[in-house]
This record gives structure tokens, sequence and C-alpha cells, in this order.
């Protein structure tokens, strides 16, 4: 991480947040400094209004680069991905470059919205406690059977060929939240299991974990 | 409306156009590639896949996307499933009529205003997940659940669109942001009822959407299996 006033790029991030993974994985893999700047969801701090001015809809991560303010993790991967093109996260042949796309989505779309707090809450609220466990398991388990067939063709040592692509910033955020949050059974999924190791042995992933992040408590840092 | 289906089935027609699309009238994310796809002045095959009678499901559908649902593109041998995806592959293939603007700031604007809708506002309504809500709550909780979905999206989008006052959400001209909200707003504001003048901005593009013939030409009613649909209960 670079020391703040040298670094132009800042991202707004919150240790847990999948879609703040996403983001730090990218920065990670194209070798760009970043001021870290913690958000902390729990305490509500994304209604702060310093934060609410640069950022109206107060979600994590937002990056910030110069008079750029992006928010959304998806808008700011692609503006990341045309303005600084060193290690570029899609591939130029346009089948894969949609593929990329398509199992983004899948995980963006139809699997992390289901879990997110809100919906939780609900699900708590209007259905019962116990409900919500199950309620995110089959959504996770019936998105990662979608991963499992998308990508059972086109895998390569990561998700979509042998670099790795955009596809797998968004795979490894919701595998690793499935299993420490969601007690998610991974052997029916031997596909997103076998990518999730391949990810532990690069730097880029391992530095964008949650808990090797500045506002990570340090009871979650394990040994 | 008429001369809309007839325009559309001449379409179909076209043995010269290899673009083939996989979709169904009143899917929204279906109307966003279409809407699209006509902007750009592009022909396409219509292959219709009802939804309602579950041909997403059929071994023919399988072959095409494993993943079972629409809208899918395939373009010679490149076959594209997700309106995003397709719209982002359009995007990048045929560049004429660009619907990202140059500037960092506002393509990034419209990828984030799609985001929003594709990811959290359509995908939590959709009636798979309201029909999941209402066997396990009762019988309004579905209705009541989208409403509370939709006015969540469409308030945090009054707030990322507020800086513009032009004609549609992000500028004078129609963009990817626009592609995503004209059918969701449509869909929407008909099967909810929703009373449109609670949120000014979207209701002002709204109007404008409904003024392009681009638009209309892809709404649902004027698909050639429009006449498949029975509108729920």
């Amino acid at each position: 991480m670079a020391e703040s006033g040298e670094s132009k790029l800042k991202l707004y991030s919150y240790w847990r947040s999948s879609c703040s993974q996403r983001v730090r994985i990218a920065l990670n893999l194209k070798g760009l400094d970043y001021e870290y700047i913690p958000v902390n969801l729990l305490k509500g701090e994304q209604k702060n209004p310093d934060f609410l001015k640069l950022n109206p809809l107060g979600y994590v991560p937002a990056l910030v680069d110069g008079e750029i303010v992006i928010a959304d993790s998806f808008a700011i991967l692609m503006y990341l991905e045309e303005k600084y093109p060193q290690h570029p996260l899609l591939p130029s042949d346009l089948q894969k470059k949609a593929l990329n796309h398509q199992a983004s989505n899948v995980v963006c779309s139809n699997i992390q919205p289901l879990q997110n707090i809100a919906v939780l809450n609900y699900i708590k609220e209007k259905v019962g406690p116990d409900e919500v466990i199950p309620w995110v398991q089959s959504h996770i388990n019936k998105g990662f059977a979608a991963l499992e067939k998308l990508l059972k063709d086109c895998a390569g040592k990561y998700a979509t060929g042998d670099e790795v692509s955009m596809a797998d910033l968004f795979i490894e955020p919701q595998i690793l939240g499935a299993i420490t949050r969601f007690n998610i059974d991974m052997t029916q999924f031997p596909l997103l299991s076998r990518l999730h190791e391949a990810y532990s042995e690069l730097p880029a992933f391992q530095n964008a974990m949650p808990e090797n992040q500045p506002d990570a408590p340090p009871s979650s840092v394990t040994s | 409306m008429e001369e809309l289906n007839i325009q559309n089935q001449r379409d179909t027609m076209n043995s010269s156009s290899k673009l083939v699309l996989y979709n169904f009238s009143h899917s929204s994310c279906s109307w966003r590639v279409r809407f699209a796809l006509k902007l750009k002045g592009l022909d396409y095959e219509y292959k219709a896949v009802n939804l309602v009678k579950g041909e997403q499901f059929s071994r023919e559908f399988e072959q095409v996307n494993p993943l079972h649902y629409v809208p899918v593109l395939v373009d010679g041998d490149v076959v594209v499933s997700d309106s995003l995806a397709i719209l982002l592959y359009l995007e990048e293939k045929y560049p004429q009529r660009a619907l990202l603007p140059d500037d960092h700031q506002r393509k990034a604007l419209n990828l984030q205003v799609a985001s929003i809708v594709c990811s959290s506002i359509q995908p939590l309504h959709m009636v798979t997940l309201a029909k999941h809500i209402e066997e396990k709550v009762g019988p309004e909780e579905g209705i009541l659940w989208a409403l509370s979905i939709i006015e969540k999206g469409f308030y945090a989008l009054e707030k990322l669109l507020k800086d513009f006052a032009t004609r549609f959400a992000t500028g004078e001209e129609l963009y990817m942001a626009d592609m995503f909200l004209a059918p969701e707003i449509d869909t929407v504001a008909k099967r909810y009822n929703i009373d449109m003048s609670a949120y000014p901005i979207l209701n002002r593009v709204y109007e404008a959407y409904k003024t392009v013939p681009e638009f209309l030409a892809a709404s649902p009613e004027a698909q050639p299996d429009a006449a498949f649909f029975t509108p729920p209960a």
C-alpha cells in the first residue's frame, strides 16, 4: 500500500465486503498503489455525510482517481481495465470476454444480492431466524452449480483459461464468503474447489483477503 | 402495434442476418437487448422461448444455454448469454451508435446504473423469487417484497442521476443506462401499478423513452410471440 499523498488512487472499502475484495484483487494484479480508506458498514459509516457527498448511494467499494469517483465493483473494474491496461483482466477474444462477463454476473446478479444484509434481515424477520442460512445456502448452491456448468468446458488453471481474468475476481470472494460465513459444502463443486486452491497461491489474491485488510478486527486474523 | 409486429417478422425472415436472438417477448432482460439491436440497426432472427411454458428447459434450448435463461445471442460461432454480457459484446463488435460515452466518468455511471438494475433490482423481484417468498410467507408477501425492492432501487437511481436534467438518463442520447432503465421501468410500472410521480427523474426519462421508435419496436407487445403470453393473475 502506498504512502498517502503520493498515490492518487483511493479505495473506500470494508474488510469483509466481497464487492470490495474484487477491486482489491484487481488493484493488486495491476500493481496499482492505493490509499485504503475503511468504511465500517456495521457501524453505519457509509451514511457519513462526507462519504455520501462523494458517493450518494453510500456503497462500498468506491474508487477515487483524481477527479473521478466510481462506485460499484463492476463499473470500477471496467474503469481500471481501460485506464490501467497492464495485466489485462479481460481476454481480447470476444467469446472469452463475454464468458467472463457472464460468469461475473452469475455471482453479482444471481448470488451476492440474495445474501446482502437487507435481504437477510427481511428473511429473518418475515420467515424466521432459522430460515436465513437455508435461504442463503440454496441460492449459493444454485449459483455455484450454474458456474460449474458454465465453466466446465473452458476453465484452465483459472476460471476461463490459464490466466487470471475478471471472472476469477468475482468467484473467489464469493467462494470465500460461502465457506466462512454460510457453511457451504464445497465438495459438491469440484471445479470451484480447484479454483479456490489455485487462488490461494497467488499473492494478489492473498493480499486482498478480508483478514489482511487494515480494518480487519484482530480476532479475524487466522494463523 | 400491428405494423411493428409485421416489421419484426420481416426482420426475422431476413435470411442474410447472421444474428440470432433467443428471447421472450415479456422478458425485460430480452427487451434490453432488442432495444440495443434496433438502435444499432442490426437485423436478427427472432427465436421465441416461452418462459411461461417452460421452454427454457427444453433439450433444444439446453444446447444453446445450459443455464436455461434468456436472452441468448448467437453471432456465427459466438454464443453469448446474459443481457449485460450481450450488450457489451455488441458494443465492441458493432460500434455504430455507441451505447457507452467516451468520457470515463459518464461511462462508469452508465455501467453503475446497469449494474444496479441487473443486480440490485431485477433479480430480486423476478417472478420465481417473488413466488418463493409467497410460498414461505404468504400470498400478499410476494408483491410487498417486490414493491420494497423496487422502491429502494428507484430511490437509489434518483440519487445517482440527480445531476442530469437531460432528455435521457445520462445525456441527450440513449446510452447503456437507458437500455436497462427503460424496460425495467415500463415492466414494473405496469405489473405493480407504481406511481411514477414519486420518482421525478425516472418518470421524466420514461416519458422520453415512450417517444423513441426503437424502444416501442422492441417492446413486449410488438414481438412475434407476444400473443402467447398471458399476464400473471
